[in-house]
C-alpha cells in the first residue's frame, strides 16, 4: 500500500494546486507545527503565517501562506488561504515589499495583542527565508 | 415628413449608434469569458468553506456560548442590506433587477416595523436608491479602480461589515447580488450573511468525528469572518459575470433593433427619393404638354 494522499490549495480566485503523491505535509498550525501523513485522524484547524512544505513523489515544494484553513479528511488534504505564494517565485523586490508592510503592521500602537503575534509571526517568517 | 436631408443624417447616426453597441457586445462577450472562468474558479474556494463551517456549527454542542456572527445577536430589529450593483450602465435590467428586488425587501421591513440601514456597493445601485433611501444609506463603496474582482476588495467590504456588527449597529445582515445562470438569465438574489444559516440540505457532507485544534468555539470565531468575506467575493463575481452577460445580451439587442431602423429609415429614403423624381417628372410633362 502507498503512503501517498491529496492534496488541495484552494485561494480565492482559483484552485492553486492539486497533488495526489504526497507523502507528508508540514503545516504551520495555529498552535504549532504539524506533519500530516497519510491516514491522519479527521482534522480542522486553521494556520497563522509561516511556511507549507509539501513532500511529494515529485520533489519537495515550499510555500509561504498568510493565513488560511485546513480541513484533512478521507486521505485529502484542502488547504483554503487567501495568501499564496511558492517560494521559489518570490523575487527578491516582491520579497522586500511584504517584508516592510509586515513590519509596518507589527509596529502599529493600536494593533491587538492577537494581530500583533501574526504579524511578528509574518516577520519572522519572512526573514527566515532570507 | 423629413426631408431627404434630414433622413440621410439619421441613417447615418443610426448606423454609428450600431457601430458602438456592437463593439460593446464583442468587448462584453470577450469578458464575460473571463468573468465566467473566474467565478467558476472561485467556486471550490466558497464551497470547501461553506463545508468546514457547517462541520463547525453542527459540532458545537453549546449554542449559547457560540459566537454572534453565528447566532446572531439575539434580537432582529435592526437590518443592514448590503446591496451590490455594478459601476457602469448600459447593461440591461442588470441593475435594475438588483434594486427592484431589494426595493420590495424594503418595504417589507418597513411593513413589519424594523430599522433600515443601507450599504450600496458599486456607485448605479447608490444612483438609483438615493433618491427613495438616501438617509438610510450609511455607506456607499465603489471599486470603480479595480479592473477585475479580486478578494482585497471583498476583504474590505466584509471588514466594514463585521465592524458595524461588533459595534451592534445593525441585528440582520443581507446581501443583493445577481446570480449568473446563463448569459440572457439572472436570478437578483438575497442571502443572509449574519447570522449565518446553517441548515443545509444534504446532510451527507457532514462528519461529526473530526478533531479540532484548536477547539471549535476558536476556529469558528476566526472562520466566520473571513467566511462573510468569501460570501462577499462570491456575489461579486457572480455580479461581474451577470453584469458582462446582461450587457452583452442587451447590447445584442440594441445592435439588432438599429439594424431594423436602418431598414426602415432606408425604405423611407428611398421612398422620398422616389416620390422627388415623379414630382419632378409630372411638372416636366405637364409643362411641355401645356406647350
Amino acid at each position: 500500500m502507498s503512503d501517498e494522499f491529496k492534496i488541495e490549495i484552494v485561494n480565492p480566485e482559483k484552485s492553486f494546486l492539486s497533488k495526489e503523491d504526497v507523502n507528508e505535509v508540514v503545516v504551520p498550525a495555529f498552535e504549532g507545527e504539524m506533519g500530516i501523513l497519510k491516514d491522519h485522524i479527521s482534522i480542522i484547524s486553521f494556520l497563522k503565517p509561516g511556511i507549507v512544505t509539501i513532500q511529494a513523489k515529485s520533489g519537495e515544494e515550499k510555500y509561504y501562506v498568510e493565513d488560511g484553513i485546513i480541513e484533512f479528511k478521507n486521505n485529502t488534504l484542502s488547504i483554503l488561504t487567501s495568501y499564496i505564494l511558492n517560494l521559489k517565485d518570490i523575487e527578491k523586490n516582491k520579497f522586500r515589499e511584504l517584508l516592510k508592510n509586515a513590519e509596518e503592521e507589527s509596529n502599529k500602537p493600536e494593533i491587538s495583542d492577537q494581530l500583533k503575534y501574526l504579524a511578528d509571526q509574518k516577520v519572522e517568517t519572512l526573514k527566515s527565508i532570507n | 415628413m423629413a426631408s431627404l436631408d434630414d433622413l440621410k443624417k439619421r441613417i447615418t447616426s443610426v448606423k454609428s449608434t450600431q457601430k458602438i453597441t456592437k463593439a460593446m457586445k464583442m468587448v462584453a462577450a470577450a469578458k464575460l469569458k473571463r468573468a465566467q472562468d473566474s467565478a467558476e474558479k472561485g467556486r471550490p474556494y466558497s464551497e470547501k468553506m461553506n463545508n468546514i463551517i457547517l462541520n463547525l456549527s453542527s459540532g458545537i454542542s453549546d449554542k449559547e456560548t457560540a459566537p454572534k456572527l453565528l447566532s446572531g445577536s439575539g434580537k432582529e430589529q435592526v437590518h443592514l442590506c448590503v446591496v451590490m450593483t455594478s459601476d457602469r450602465g448600459l447593461c440591461g435590467g442588470f441593475n435594475a433587477n438588483i434594486i427592484k428586488k431589494a426595493k420590495s425587501y424594503f418595504t417589507k421591513l418597513n411593513k413589519e416595523g424594523k430599522e433600515l440601514k443601507i450599504i450600496t456597493v458599486g456607485s448605479k445601485g447608490n444612483d438609483q436608491l438615493k433618491r427613495v433611501y438616501g438617509n438610510k444609506i450609511i455607506e456607499n463603496i465603489s471599486f470603480k479602480n479595480s479592473k477585475n474582482a479580486n478578494y482585497f476588495d471583498a476583504e474590505k467590504v466584509g471588514k466594514i461589515i463585521i465592524e458595524k456588527f461588533q459595534k451592534e449597529e445593525f441585528d440582520i445582515c443581507t446581501i443583493f447580488y445577481n446570480q449568473f445562470k446563463n448569459v440572457i438569465t439572472q436570478i437578483p438574489q438575497a442571502q443572509q450573511i449574519i447570522p449565518l444559516n446553517t441548515k443545509s440540505d444534504d446532510q451527507n457532507n457532514l462528519e461529526d468525528n473530526y478533531e479540532f485544534e484548536p477547539d471549535e468555539d476558536e476556529i469558528l470565531s476566526n472562520l466566520l469572518p473571513k467566511n462573510i468575506s468569501t460570501q462577499i467575493f462570491k456575489a461579486m463575481l457572480e455580479n461581474s459575470a451577470s453584469e458582462q452577460g446582461a450587457r452583452m445580451s442587451a447590447m445584442d439587442n440594441a445592435t439588432r433593433n438599429a439594424g431594423e431602423m436602418v431598414d426602415k429609415l432606408t425604405i423611407e429614403y428611398n421612398r422620398s427619393r422616389q416620390a422627388a423624381i415623379t414630382k419632378e417628372l409630372i411638372e416636366i410633362i405637364s409643362g411641355a404638354e401645356s406647350l
